[in-house]
C-alpha cells in the first residue's frame, strides 16, 4: 500500500486505530443507555475497518463500514428506538458479584491468550516474496467464484434462510403450531 | 508494517472485552453488541494472518463470518423483539424461564 509506506506513519496509524477500538469497546461496555452502547460500538467498527485497510484489505475495509457500521448497526438502532427501554435505563447495571467474576475470568482469558501469542511468535514466518497482498475486490471477487463457490451458494441460503427466519418470529402473533 | 503480534493482541483485546460486555451486562440488545464485538476482534485476526501469510484465503473467510453475522443479526433481534412483546422486558435476569 502506497499511502503506508513509511514505517512511522504505519505504527502512527495502529496506535491511533488501536486505541480508538479499545477505548469505545470500554465505553460501549459501561454505557447504560444501549443507543450510547451503540453509537461506541460504531466508533469501534470504523476503527477495526481502518485496521483492515491498513492490513492491505480496502475491500473489506469498505465492506466493514458498509455492513456492520452501516447495515447492521442501524438495524440495532432500530430495534433500540422500537422497544420502550425507559424503564430498564434505570435499573442497576450489573449485580454485585459479576464484575469482580468477569473481571477475573477476562483476566485469566487474556492472560492465556497474550502467552499463546507470545509462545505462537517463533513460529509465525511470512511467506516469501514479500510483494504488496492485494485485497481488492476484483482478486477477491476471482477467488470467491472459483475456489470458493460452493461457500458461496451457501452463503445466499444461509441469507435466505435468515429472512424466512426474521419475517416468521418478527410477526405479530405466531401462528398455532408454534 | 505493524508486526501480526500487534494486531493479534488488539485482537485479543477486544475478544476479551466482548467477553466480560457478555458476562456482566443484563440488557440483552449490549449483550448481542457484544457478540458482534467478538466477532469483529476474529475477523481482525483473519485479516492480520491473510496479511502475513500473503494469501487472500483468510479476506474471503471474513467475508463468509460478516455474512453470518448479518444473518445472525437479524435473526437474533427478531428473536429479541418477540421476547420483548411477550415479556415486556430485555432484561435477561427476568427472562429465565423457558416456557413462556
Amino acid at each position: 500500500m502506497p499511502a503506508f509506506e513509511g514505517i512511522n506513519m504505519s505504527w502512527f496509524f495502529f496506535i491511533l486505530f488501536a486505541a480508538l477500538a479499545v477505548g469505545s469497546a470500554i465505553a460501549m461496555i459501561s454505557q447504560k443507555n444501549p443507543v450510547y452502547s451503540a453509537v461506541f460500538l460504531i466508533i469501534t467498527f470504523f476503527a477495526v475497518a481502518g485496521c483492515y485497510y491498513l492490513l492491505q484489505a480496502p475491500f473489506l475495509s469498505i465492506v466493514q463500514i458498509i455492513v456492520y457500521a452501516g447495515a447492521i448497526m442501524v438495524l440495532f438502532l432500530f430495534v433500540i428506538m422500537l422497544l420502550n427501554l425507559r424503564k430498564e435505563i434505570r435499573l442497576p447495571l450489573h449485580g454485585p458479584w459479576q464484575v469482580a467474576f468477569a473481571a477475573l475470568f477476562a483476566a485469566i482469558l487474556l492472560l492465556q491468550l497474550v502467552m499463546f501469542i507470545l509462545a505462537a511468535v517463533p513460529t509465525f514466518h511470512s511467506a516469501p516474496g514479500h510483494g504488496a497482498l492485494s485485497g481488492g475486490g476484483e482478486p477477491l471477487g476471482l477467488l470467491l467464484f472459483t475456489k470458493y463457490i460452493y461457500p458461496f451458494e451457501i452463503a445466499s441460503l444461509v441469507l435466505l434462510v435468515a429472512i424466512i427466519g426474521a419475517v416468521v418470529l418478527g410477526r405479530k402473533k405466531l401462528p398455532k403450531e408454534f | 508494517m505493524v508486526p501480526l503480534p500487534y494486531y493479534l493482541t488488539l485482537a485479543a483485546v477486544l475478544f476479551v472485552i466482548g467477553v466480560i460486555g457478555v458476562l456482566i451486562r443484563r440488557n440483552a440488545l449490549v449483550i448481542f453488541m457484544s457478540i458482534e464485538l467478538m466477532l469483529n476482534a476474529a475477523n481482525l485476526t483473519f485479516v492480520a494472518f491473510a496479511q502475513e501469510w500473503r494469501a487472500l484465503d483468510g479476506q474471503i473467510f471474513v467475508f463468509f463470518i460478516m455474512t453470518v453475522a448479518a444473518a445472525e443479526v437479524a435473526v437474533g433481534l427478531a428473536v429479541i423483539i418477540s421476547l420483548f412483546r411477550l415479556r415486556k422486558t430485555v432484561h435477561v435476569d427476568d427472562i429465565h424461564l423457558l416456557r413462556g
